[in-house]
């Protein structure tokens, strides 16, 4: 009996109807916490962390680039994990959120190319560098961008999910492997600033606004990925019953 | 039992090699485009034995890459028109097996022979003999590597038919490949040691074939009811 009580949370959670009720509560509080970090994090960070004793003030990108990048590669491994929740368990709003990762990610992939090419121009003096890390984001983006092509080129739901799921775990194996190669013909690009063991090569003042701005990303990426998956389960559930009350409750609202 | 296992590689390798045979024109066609997009080199850039030769690394993966790609295509649309694919998802062997001798078969008519013809594209492209070994050595090995990613690719793009959409897959997974075989040929064109990055390419090689079969055949199992 016990065992049953334990579970019955997982099998809830795979329910979209649940998530959807969930989430509507969850948003405004979520928005409010998204806004609320976005906002300190970027007037700290533009406005009054100290300038770069190298770079001056065009360090300060580093508030949007750091942070897109980061959530970018975690996104890549959100959304294989959940294709593989997917494959194992066959929960259905586990996919839902797998598609809905890919173009946020993908998105993510892109502010951080951006971003760095702005930032490259002034302190490289270049927009574009072949250097490691901006090399293996482009091919994260197109890891990405593939992931988005082959759920597509299906009709049928449920064949797309599996093959995306299956295209991002190979992705996932082949992410590290990507990252470390493409570090071996390391160039420019300075060692990883922030490291979790150990005090971070940053100043606090400058280095406390980032910390801010990558949970203010964290949390835009559950804003978006909750946005995405509402929007999905509606697609896809649009048949059953509980889809078609919500609507027409809203429509009598009105 | 060792039927149960093996059976189904032999099989497989036996018949793929003996349609690629009778049906030359697949044999040679990669291998034309090899040696044609080879020749475009020194016309695009200059006919210089210099600058060929620090090029002449890159490009020779390069042309490896398209070559594999572009004939990984056909790994399995062949076998899903005409049914057989069908009667290999119905075996009762193992699934692996069967796939990995497609593989095999696939990278003994593109792979191998690509191997075999590099050292004419190393004399076009200058490449000083010191790198022909390396050059052939990291080409074996890394091709092998293609075909095995490539035929994951071409699984799940199966109901498609590959195109655009298949090198979209598949070449980001490429990149590792391209970067330790090109830096093989140079690091002995560099006089550096070069078994390094080629021990990377036989690495790869290990886990390729320990997990790209699983992928490939779970790929071949949705193609079936896509």
């Amino acid at each position: 009996m016990k065992l049953n009580v334990q579970w019955t949370w997982f099998h809830r959670l795979g329910s979209p109807r649940w998530f959807y009720q969930k989430t509507q509560r969850w948003l405004p509080w979520l928005s409010l916490v998204m806004l609320t970090l976005m906002v300190t994090g970027l007037v700290w960070g533009l406005a009054f962390a100290p300038p770069d004793a190298k770079q001056g003030n065009s360090f300060r990108i580093i508030y949007l680039h750091v942070p897109a990048s980061i959530v970018a590669l975690a996104g890549y491994y959100f959304m294989a994990i959940a294709g593989a929740i997917g494959l194992i368990w066959r929960i259905k709003l586990s996919y839902m959120l797998m598609r809905s990762a890919a173009p946020i990610g993908a998105a993510l992939t892109f502010i951080a190319l951006v971003t760095g090419a702005i930032w490259g121009k002034p302190t490289w003096g270049a927009y574009w560098v072949w250097d490691a890390r901006i090399t293996s984001m482009l091919i994260l983006l197109f890891l990405y961008l593939g992931v988005m092509a082959l759920r597509n080129t299906y009709s049928n739901n449920e064949v797309a999910d599996k093959a995306a799921a299956i295209l991002s775990l190979v992705g996932m194996v082949n992410v590290p492997i990507i990252y470390k190669s493409v570090d071996w013909w390391q160039t420019l690009h300075q060692s990883a600033t922030i490291k979790l063991t150990g005090a971070p090569s940053m100043h606090p003042d400058m280095f406390m606004p980032l910390v801010v701005m990558i949970l203010g990303f964290y949390s835009f990426y559950a804003v978006s990925l909750f946005l995405f998956t509402r929007a999905e389960i509606l697609r896809r559930e649009c048949r059953t019953s509980w889809v078609k009350q919500l609507v027409t409750h809203n429509l009598v609202e009105k | 039992m060792s039927n149960f296992i093996s059976g189904g590689f032999k099989a497989y390798l036996y018949r793929d090699l003996l349609l690629s045979v009778r049906d030359k024109t697949d044999l040679v066609k990669p291998l034309i485009f090899f040696l044609l997009i080879a020749a475009l080199v020194p016309l695009a850039i200059a006919p210089e034995a210099q600058r060929l030769a620090k090029l002449a690394p890159g490009l020779i993966w390069m042309l490896a890459v398209l070559a594999t790609m572009l004939s990984i295509e056909r790994l399995f649309s062949d076998d899903l028109n005409d049914g057989s694919l069908e009667q290999m998802l119905l075996s009762p062997n193992l699934l692996i097996m069967p796939v990995l001798g497609k593989v095999t078969a696939h990278w003994l008519v593109i792979g191998l022979p690509l191997t075999l013809l590099s050292p004419v594209i190393g004399i076009w492209f200058s490449l000083p003999s010191v790198a022909v070994i390396p050059m052939m050595l990291s080409l074996v090995l890394g091709t092998a590597v293609l075909s095995l990613i490539g035929a994951v690719g071409a699984a799940l793009t199966l109901p498609r038919q590959g195109g655009v959409l298949l090198a979209l897959l598949v070449m980001p997974l490429y990149m590792p490949v391209l970067i330790f075989g090109s830096a093989t040929i140079q690091s002995a064109v560099d006089g550096l040691n070069w078994i390094g990055p080629l021990a990377m390419l036989a690495a790869f090689l290990a886990i390729a074939i320990a997990l790209c079969p699983l992928a490939i055949t779970a790929g071949l199992r949705l193609a079936k009811n896509g």
